[in-house]
């Protein structure tokens, strides 16, 4: 059960956070422009790497925002934690 | 008839305060302060249990939670009792009743007895060995195989005790109260650290409360007076929580731990009720010290596993702290110097000490010395090679062990005793530690694993350290605390210990025997009757993974979880595999380190508190008038109002007329409601529904439809815009949590830049939904003063009104085709607002219906239900719904995929009607759809989603989702069904009203 530090709240149970997959995922401006190739690697594609990984994750049972984390998969490690729309922190 | 081994009063036992309880049946008595465990023995009751396979006479071995053979049911048949609980936990209280487990009729004479003798038949992986063919028998094997096997009983009636969780925050966890512990949790606290010190036991103190070695001392006292004095010191210190009978459960991930907390298990049953009898902490420490301490090792020799072999501390601690002999000839076999304090603590008590077998050449120290004055006998480098009493121990052989300790020789001796204590050596007990998911590593000299990669702001201190003398201990302990805390001084600075220096040890995993390996029986997992032959035989036929050797030979699965004999498991595979032990690893410890309760995993959350429910604040009305419920999401929805003893189906059909006929009601309390509100909120819409929004004027309602960005049909509703920049959007009972969810994730992530607010009200409003063609008159007379003319209130429009001094919300809406008022009011007015409703009404019988109805009478007009009619791969175009997808906009949430190769197939699963042949024929949801009878396999083309007999068509309706088909009308296909084939025609999905001519009727 991870301990979450909410950019908004603090440091809060797991239970209370809902993760949402992968971050940086930008949706495209125009998706009309794109091929059915394309469309599908921003609709489908995600990594599921062993290690470091970027993830979105919501405060769903408290403030309900939004932030991003930097968590290394195969222990657990909550490397970082920042807020919607700001620059990943360089590994 | 049994004698009395109390040997001396213990100051942990009260022989004032007298207990009688009852083991199988018959009375015994003890003391208050005795475990079940220790009452038996002061009553020479050595046999407690049988073994899992072989059903041999199993006894007590130890004295704490690692005991694998005194599992017993507490209190059998009644509706508190307990299966599989450890003898050596159980403090005793008056009335106690405890039963053996695994044998009938009886512990003494037990017919599974039998198993021992045809164990040459039951090598390891029997079961699945045998039980393989034929394949079809297995159903017949498993029968009598679980009806021979298990442990205890569970209660058959439901538990009447309460339990309880509680969140714990603080700084400092120490886990166990040994001399570690105490030293740990005093310097925490004393250094401002809100430190909470728990440990499984009643008392305090651990292991070295009973260290009596005179040669050992801690500023000039034995270590147990030392340590004393310490305990007494705790009870004054500020920010330090002691709790006793506290067992950490679980260890994970950023030191958040489970602990079970038992408050009246140790209670006479007046005593219990009405109070907590556990309680689950879940405690969330900033730093956690382990100081879990060790547990003593058997040694793995012939027939190992009698009723009176125990280990050599438990021997020691019931003689200390309980003040009970074990036996009246005791020996010792030892591979260390911790049998001769035994010895010695027995020895001063007055209780004989036949002699002591040791495995090594010789040991120097004090200890030996004195044991050696005290005339007592000693054989060096002997070992036992067997055992013999069936029921309880009478005798040992041994013989004189080879250099390399493979091998036995010499005459053989024989020495009558009926106890005999077993030293192995310590093993750390660091299955807590493994569990926070720290890294172990084995040191070669001290065979034993040792925490290497601490994970967290943790440290393990004492003998779950590997420091087992009590320099070691305190000098170490000493500079990790002030490394974790961040301290410079402690209390141990200055504290002179002197120990006796001896340290050797002669580790041998398999002790020899003069017979062959074959016709031995060394227990290595006395629960679960694993042998070191068992697990050789697992190698020889093939198993290398430690992980599989325990799965094939059942070793370590017992639960006890293998506490004792693991290390030797390894330790044995490691020699006949030639591999170090450091390479094979262990196996996995797994939460919880003692088993926990149910009550105790689910606490409160019990009867009504299972499972959350929401009512509406109509809710007393349906249930006054006998409305039958209907679980929707975590609501409770009036599902049909039967009358007279009405079935559902007759209940359903009168309904639904009622609702065309002349007038009926709904509680749409449950539908979501979110307000929507900022300068960009047209906007906001246009880019969630996947039609157009900024044209709607102010007071008017629409209809949307949500798509995921996979452009399937996610949810649907009508919105209606209160003002400039206010909507208030409805969406459907279940999805609403999820719809505002991604609203908020769109808002947050996608476009920060609009300038729109979202506000969950599902909770605020209630909501009546009047309708039927006299749904006008009603209103009228509910509120006179309301222009409810066409022209002034027309269908899909919004008004704004009071009904007497309630302010309400009425969209003009329909989900059933007729001509109907959804009335919104603050939730406490819902049920006034519902009444008044009914009384208005009375005249024009107003029949109130349930979501059974509702959902009827929206398939009469083909209205989908998300959820039903769809499964999430459903787009708008399968739903034959283009009209609601906008041409014109650049973009929504899934347009783009609605003209992906795969949503513009034209095979896809379609929405259609379907009409039975013989009208009376009502298809059942879920059925499948095929046009061809006599293919094999046959074509699945698709499912009914909706199907009800229409009592306003006379006849049976059905929407379905069809492979291609809306080229399909008017073809005739067939639902095959278990006893017929069912002849259906596809036709419009709108049955009735298809030019929607009753809505303003």
């Amino acid at each position: 059960m991870f301990l979450i530090n909410c950019p908004y709240c603090g440091e809060r149970d797991q239970q209370e956070f809902k993760a949402g997959g992968e971050a940086h995922i930008e949706r495209p401006k125009q998706p009309t422009e794109l091929s059915d190739d394309e469309w599908a690697e921003y609709l489908f594609m995600r990594k599921n790497i062993k290690g470091v990984q970027f993830e979105r994750w919501n405060h769903a049972h408290g403030c309900r925002k939004w932030f991003n984390m930097v968590r290394d998969t195969s222990n657990d490690e909550i490397k970082a934690i920042y807020k919607m729309g700001e620059k990943p922190p360089s590994q | 008839m049994t004698k009395n081994l109390r040997v001396k009063s213990s100051e942990y036992i009260d022989e004032t305060n007298r207990i009688s309880f009852k083991f199988n049946g018959k009375s015994y008595h003890g003391f208050k302060g005795d475990t079940l465990a220790s009452a038996l023995l002061a009553n020479d009751v050595h046999l407690v249990g049988r073994s899992f396979k072989y059903h041999r006479p199993r006894g007590i071995m130890t004295s704490g939670s690692e005991e694998p053979n005194a599992i017993v049911q507490v209190n059998p048949g009644t509706s508190r009792t307990e299966p599989n609980v450890r003898a050596t936990e159980v403090e005793i209280y008056e009335g106690l009743e405890a039963s053996s487990q695994n044998c009938w009729p009886s512990v003494e004479f037990d017919i599974g007895g039998i198993n021992n003798f045809l164990s040459p038949f039951f090598p390891a992986g029997f079961y699945y060995k045998t039980f393989m063919w034929p394949a079809s028998f297995w159903e017949k094997y498993e029968f009598f195989i679980r009806h021979s096997a298990g442990l205890g009983k569970s209660p058959t009636s439901s538990d009447p005790d309460i339990y309880d969780h509680r969140n714990i925050h603080c700084d400092v966890l120490v886990v166990g109260a040994g001399i570690s512990g105490i030293l740990a949790a005093k310097n925490a606290a004393k250094n401002n650290f809100k430190t909470l010190l728990v440990d499984e036991k009643n008392e305090l103190g651990g292991s070295t409360i009973l260290e009596n070695n005179e040669f050992n001392k801690i500023d000039n006292k034995t270590s147990s007076e030392w340590l004393k004095k310490e305990i007494k010191e705790l009870k004054n210190i500020k920010n330090l929580e002691i709790k006793t009978r506290t067992s950490v459960a679980a260890y994970h991930q950023y030191n958040y731990l489970l602990a079970r907390e038992n408050l009246t298990d140790h209670l006479e049953a007046k005593d219990k009720t009405n109070k907590i009898r556990q309680r689950l902490l879940k405690i969330r420490a900033k730093k956690v010290i382990l100081a879990t301490g060790a547990l003593e090792r058997p040694l793995i020799f012939n027939n190992n596993d009698r009723p009176g072999i125990m280990l050599s501390s438990a021997v020691k601690k019931y003689s200390e702290f309980y003040g009970v002999a074990c036996g009246s000839k005791n020996v010792f076999f030892t591979n260390n110097d911790s049998a001769y304090e035994s010895a010695m603590s027995l020895y001063n008590k007055g209780i004989n000490v036949e002699a002591i077998i040791d495995i090594r050449e010789q040991s120097e120290s004090k200890i030996v010395k004195k044991v050696k004055e005290a005339g007592i006998k000693i054989y060096w480098a002997h070992s036992i090679v067997d055992t013999t009493g069936y029921k309880r121990l009478n005798s040992i052989s041994i013989m004189k062990l080879s250099n390399d300790g493979t091998s036995v020789s010499g005459s053989k001796i024989s020495i009558s005793c009926d106890c005999l204590g077993v030293a192995g050596g310590w093993t750390p007990a660091v299955h807590l530690y493994t569990q926070s998911g720290s890294k172990l590593k084995f040191d070669e000299e001290k065979q034993i694993f040792l925490p290497n990669q601490n994970t967290s702001e943790q440290i393990s201190v004492g003998s779950c350290d590997g420091d087992f003398k009590i320099d070691e201990i305190i000098k170490n302990l000493n500079q990790k605390l002030k490394d974790i805390l961040n301290i410079y001084e402690t209390n141990l600075d200055s504290i002179k210990v002197e120990i006796d220096q001896e340290n050797s040890k002669r580790n041998i995993w398999l002790l020899p025997s003069d017979k062959p390996l074959g016709k031995t029986k060394p227990f290595v997992d006395y629960q679960n009757d694993a042998t070191a032959k068992d697990i050789k035989l697992a190698l020889r036929e093939g198993f290398r993974s430690i992980e599989h050797v325990k799965r094939y030979t059942t070793t370590g699965m017992g639960t006890d979880q293998g506490k004792l004999g693991n290390m030797h498991a390894l330790g044995i595979i490691a020699d006949t595999a030639n591999v170090k032990m450091g390479e094979l690893g262990t196996t996995t410890f797994r939460p919880p380190y003692t088993p926990l309760t149910f009550g105790t995993i689910v606490g409160r959350n019990v009867g009504k508190f299972f499972d959350i429910f929401r009512r509406t604040p109509m809710n007393d009305w349906h249930v006054e008038n006998k409305a039958e419920f209907e679980n929707v999401g975590q609501w409770k929805r009036a599902w049909y109002y039967p009358i007279n003893g009405e079935t559902m189906h007759q209940a359903v059909q009168r309904e639904s007329k009622a609702a065309r006929e002349s007038a009926g009601i709904l509680d749409a309390s449950t539908l979501g409601k979110i307000d929507i509100q900022g300068s960009d909120a047209s906007e906001f819409l246009n880019r969630v529904y996947t039609n157009a929004w900024s044209k709607l004027a102010i007071g008017k309602c629409r209809y949307g439809l949500m798509l995921n960005e996979d452009g399937m049909v996610y949810d649907d509703g009508v919105t209606t815009r209160l003002g400039e920049n206010h909507y208030i959007m409805t969406t459907t009972t279940g999805g609403a949590a999820n719809v505002l969810g991604k609203l908020e994730d769109y808002l947050q992530t996608e476009w920060p830049e609009l300038d729109v607010y979202l506000t969950s009200v599902t909770d605020h409003y209630a909501t009546a939904s009047l309708c039927g063609p006299n749904s006008k008159k009603i209103l009228k007379k509910i509120i006179p003063d309301l222009d409810l003319s066409d022209e002034n209130f027309p269908h899909m429009s919004f008004k704004e009104a009071k009904i007497g001094n309630i302010q309400c919300r009425i969209m003009r809406i329909s989900f059933t085709g007729e001509h109907s008022y959804e009335i919104n009011v603050q939730a406490s007015y819902g049920k006034d607002l519902w009444e008044k409703c009914m009384e208005a009404g009375k005249e024009f019988n107003i029949t109130p219906y349930g979501t059974e109805t509702m959902h009827l009478l929206r398939a009469e007009k083909g209205f989908i239900i998300v959820g039903q009619d769809t499964d999430g791969t459903m787009t708008p175009i399968d739903l034959q719904m283009d009209w609601i997808v906008s041409k014109k906009k650049y973009d929504f949430i899934g347009k783009r995929s609605l003209y992906r190769s795969d949503t513009t197939r034209e095979d896809r699963k379609q929405l259609v009607g379907l009409l039975t042949d013989d009208p009376n024929i009502v298809l059942e949801e879920g059925a499948q759809i095929v046009s061809e009878l006599n293919q094999s396999p046959v074509e699945m083309l698709g499912h009914v989603t909706s199907s009800y007999f229409s009592p306003n068509l006379n006849k049976s309706i059905a929407l379905a989702v069809v492979r291609g088909g809306k080229d399909m009308m008017g073809k005739k296909l067939f639902v095959p069904m278990e006893n017929q084939n069912i002849n259906v025609t596809v036709s419009n999905p709108v049955f009735y009203d298809e030019k929607n001519e009753r809505l303003n009727a």
